[in-house]
């Protein structure tokens, strides 16, 4: 079954690949905007407050569960039947294993239950393709992907097709903030804490290396900026015996600060590689939940400006995990004619682009098995 | 039998880097390392070095704080690398498969005191603390199981 000339398809998105459970309904038909009709998260930011950090679902019991009941609510907000249903698409990877499991055991279910096909969808994908689903942005886009576990800058050329310019080498900008907000007495999770006691602070107090950022290419590294940040606060606490609020302050702007000026250095470059192939309208996206700092918003529109290149930042709700995505990326590999069976395998580890070298630092060497 | 903690100080994250490339070829299914130390101590650097030099190839190796494990094929053995920090109880090490790997995979853990008693008692403990001096680290060893005792005797940085 593949889309024809003027036909609509309706698919049903599951994600649980990481600590949310999630299921949508995506629509489409030929030559208008894809529709979310319904898109439901369950996650347990509720109750990561409550404990003061976040709290992973591990259980892939819970998932299960949860699934079940996203499903029965996606259906229910959408107004849709499962009969209307045209494909099931679901995340495969990569993810922590019990969940993707969880998933793809339930889009299986669901797929042979109804007899329609089955979609398995890299989770990166899903986020990666999202500027098309919000503002159909066309192909070749810059994507920048920011998050609390990843970091990537990459040129979408196809619902399968990515070419990864570099990314991080040690810990995602998303996991920084979380752990400076850990360092510093913050609340979890650490993005919008270390931003908004950052408002107040001096960005310059305190010099923070910009790691990578003499080295060619668009590899980043922020793994050595939670060690200055320790060292910085450990010299004050040994010197006054403990941090003011303005220290607190000065400690967050500089940091974030630092952040931005690596992202900013790093997305100019590759904004270079990018514009080399001529897109007739130049597009950077980004998404992730660290897409929602306005610092490093700002300084993204900053460059984008320089290089005449549209900025473009999906809603938050559909800049962190949810199913919609999932849904949408199904669709766009459903219609390019991909299908999985019964066989479709849950991946801890899938990159999006196979012929990447690996990330290492110190010069890249060999290719990626 | 208890042995004395081995005390080696780290000049670099290079040494650091060096310390677990030679331990790496000797580790092998079942042998468990836990890594202790605050943040920034150089856990994660630490295990990506060990990694890196098992797999003998270019890959990457993301910290696990947000996968909470992440697992690598060396050779005939798997290996793990988790970072328990996010757990909230020992139920959720048997959750993730933990226990299991114990036996028959190579692990690295950081943030091993989630373990509580699930902490294999062969394990060898590593804890990194980081000095005065930028860069350097002193590192602490201890174990029980004798068969660290013969892989540990030629690590030592002057």
């Amino acid at each position: 079954m593949v889309l024809g000339m003027s036909e609509t398809l309706t698919i049903l998105g599951l994600e649980s690949s990481c600590d949310d459970t999630a299921a949508a309904i995506v629509r489409k038909s030929t030559g208008t905007a894809p529709e979310i009709l319904s898109s439901v998260v369950h996650g347990q930011n509720d109750l990561h407050a409550a404990f003061g950090g976040v709290v992973p679902e591990i259980a892939a019991r819970a998932h299960a569960e949860k699934l079940d009941i996203s499903v029965e609510e996606a259906l229910a907000e959408s107004g849709i039947k499962l009969s209307e249903i045209d494909a099931i698409a679901v995340t495969a990877g990569p993810g922590l294993i019990g969940g993707v499991l969880s998933g793809v055991m339930c889009a299986k279910g669901l797929a042979a239950g109804l007899g329609i096909p089955l979609v398995g969808v890299n989770h990166l994908a899903g986020h990666a393709l999202t500027p098309r689903l919000t503002d159909q942005v066309a192909y070749p886009y810059l994507m920048l992907l920011v998050s609390g576990g990843h970091c990537q800058f990459l040129i979408a050329r196809g619902p399968d097709e990515f070419t990864r310019l570099g990314g991080t080498i040690d810990d995602a900008p998303g996991e920084a903030f979380d752990k400076t907000a850990r360092l510093l007495g913050l609340p979890q999770p650490g993005g919008p804490s270390v931003e908004t006691v950052a408002r107040s602070g001096d960005p310059k107090r305190f010099a923070f290396p910009r790691p990578l950022m003499d080295r060619p290419g668009c590899d980043l590294s922020f793994s050595g900026l939670k060690t200055a940040l320790l060292r910085a606060r450990d010299a004050i606490i040994a010197e006054k015996g403990g941090l003011t609020e303005q220290d607190r302050a000065d400690l967050c702007a500089s940091f974030q600060e630092a952040v931005v000026d690596v992202l900013r250095k790093k997305t100019e470059r590759a904004l270079k590689e990018y514009l080399a192939l001529s897109p007739d309208n130049p597009v950077l996206a980004v998404a992730g939940g660290v897409a929602a700092n306005s610092a490093i918003r700002a300084g993204l529109e900053t460059v984008c400006a320089k290089y005449q290149t549209q900025f473009t930042a999906p809603p938050l709700k559909l800049c962190t995990d949810n199913a919609a995505m999932i849904a949408y990326a199904g669709l766009e590999r459903f219609q390019a004619g991909h299908q999985d069976d019964m066989h479709l395998a849950a991946r801890p580890r899938w990159p999006l682009d196979k012929r990447a070298p690996a990330m290492l630092g110190s010069g890249k060497k060999g290719a990626k098995a | 039998m208890s042995h004395a903690p081995l005390n080696i100080t780290l000049n670099s994250p290079d040494q650091t880097a060096a310390l677990a490339q030679t331990l790496a070829p000797k580790l092998g299914a079942g042998d468990v390392i836990l890594l202790t130390g605050d943040i920034g101590a150089g856990k994660t650097h630490f295990a990506r070095s060990l990694i890196q030099a098992r797999l003998g190839y270019a890959e990457d190796v993301p910290s696990p704080t947000f996968t909470l494990v992440q697992t690598y094929e060396t050779g005939d053995t798997n290996l793990w690398h988790a970072d328990l920090y996010r757990l909230t109880s020992p139920d959720e090490v048997v959750e993730l498969g933990l226990t299991e790997a114990f036996e028959d995979a190579i692990c690295l853990v950081e943030w091993p005191d989630r373990l509580a008693e699930l902490a294999p008692k062969s394990a060898l403990s590593m804890t990194l603390k980081m000095t005065e001096t930028p860069g350097e680290r002193q590192l602490s060893l201890s174990w029980t199981d004798d068969k660290w005792s013969a892989r540990l005797r030629d690590l030592s940085f002057d």
